[in-house]
């Protein structure tokens, strides 16, 4: 393949991201500018629920996750739970609910999908398990 | 043809972002100020993101012109083995930007042969991200940080191995 084949090659494969990102990205800064310190009014106090909350939390937030890290500190110093914290920034950057759209047209429907579910609930398992290692060290 | 018709044609990306400016449009006649932020954080995202996209595009066209789906199908196919398990796990840590971005590129290298499972590895350990491990720290200490990195790790290979067996490796058009 030529240098101008390949650029063409790889300008046509990102243009059709182009309306999907900018869709999404739209959607996801009208959601969180609307729901502003949303996460704090989330958690319940109770430890499995919130383990639970927070996974989802993170599911459908959006963001690099050095933010989550921010907003989970945040959070756990106002009383949240480690175990929800951490579920919290597990989920967030490994559960895209914002991005399905997106990883469905590139990847493939079945993948993202189960991709997402298996790692929802991972971000419960590994969570739980990172706070019982720390218990015990 | 008819308006239905037309409509039909439109490809479902572009029905997508339509329905989401409809949606700000609606929005707009509720609270001004809601949809002039949501539009200024969108143009700052989309302007940061510019030079990662960049450097994507030039990332894409070097693996047309150098990497054909027989190296791809070698380190990452079928028959990569262990060293294929080993080769996601390194390039997912080491890789930066967001996953949205690195979508087209991975659609590429799934067309050419790599397997769902060590993709699926690939994605999971662009959560172990060197560059934000001092802020982790910071944040959460340093053994919080090395047993959540430990898991994530290990846990992807879990994730590899569920995926390649749910999901059939197919070509993505």
């Amino acid at each position: 393949m030529n240098i101008e084949k390949a650029i063409w090659k790889s300008l046509n494969n990102l243009k059709t991201m182009v309306p999907i990102l900018i869709g999404v990205l739209l959607l996801v800064n009208l959601v969180t500018v609307a729901s502003g310190d949303i996460y704090l009014k989330l958690f319940t106090g109770n430890y499995i629920k919130d383990s639970f909350i927070g996974a989802l939390a993170g599911s459908i937030s959006f963001g690099i996750p050095v933010t989550s890290y921010i907003v989970g500190g945040e959070i756990l110093k106002e009383g949240v739970s480690l175990l929800a914290v951490t579920a919290f920034i597990l989920a967030w950057s490994t559960v895209g609910i914002a991005m399905l759209p997106l990883e469905i047209s590139f990847l493939g429907k079945k993948f993202a999908i189960i991709r997402n579910i298996i790692n929802f609930i991972f971000a419960i398992i590994i969570a739980g398990l990172v706070v019982w290692i720390l218990k015990i060290i | 043809m008819t308006i239905k018709q037309k409509i039909k044609k439109i490809p479902g990306r572009f029905k997508f972002l339509f329905l989401i400016l409809f949606s700000y449009i609606i929005i707009f006649f509720f609270s001004q100020s809601l949809v002039s932020e949501g539009i200024e954080k969108t143009y700052l995202m989309l302007f940061n993101i510019m030079p990662m996209l960049v450097v994507v595009l030039i990332v894409m066209t070097l693996m047309n012109l150098y990497i054909d789906s027989g190296k791809i199908k070698k380190h990452f196919g079928n028959k990569s083995g262990i060293k294929g398990w080993i080769y996601s796990i390194v390039v997912g840590i080491l890789i930066a930007g967001p996953p949205y971005i690195l979508y087209p590129m991975l659609r590429d290298l799934k067309n050419s042969g790599m397997k769902n499972s060590l993709l699926a590895v690939f994605l999971y350990n662009r959560n172990v991200k060197i560059a934000y491990i001092p802020v982790m720290i910071y944040y959460f200490g340093l053994e919080f940080t090395i047993i959540i990195s430990v898991a994530i790790v290990v846990f992807s290979i879990l994730n590899g191995m569920l995926i390649g067996f749910l999901v059939k490796d197919e070509i993505i058009v």
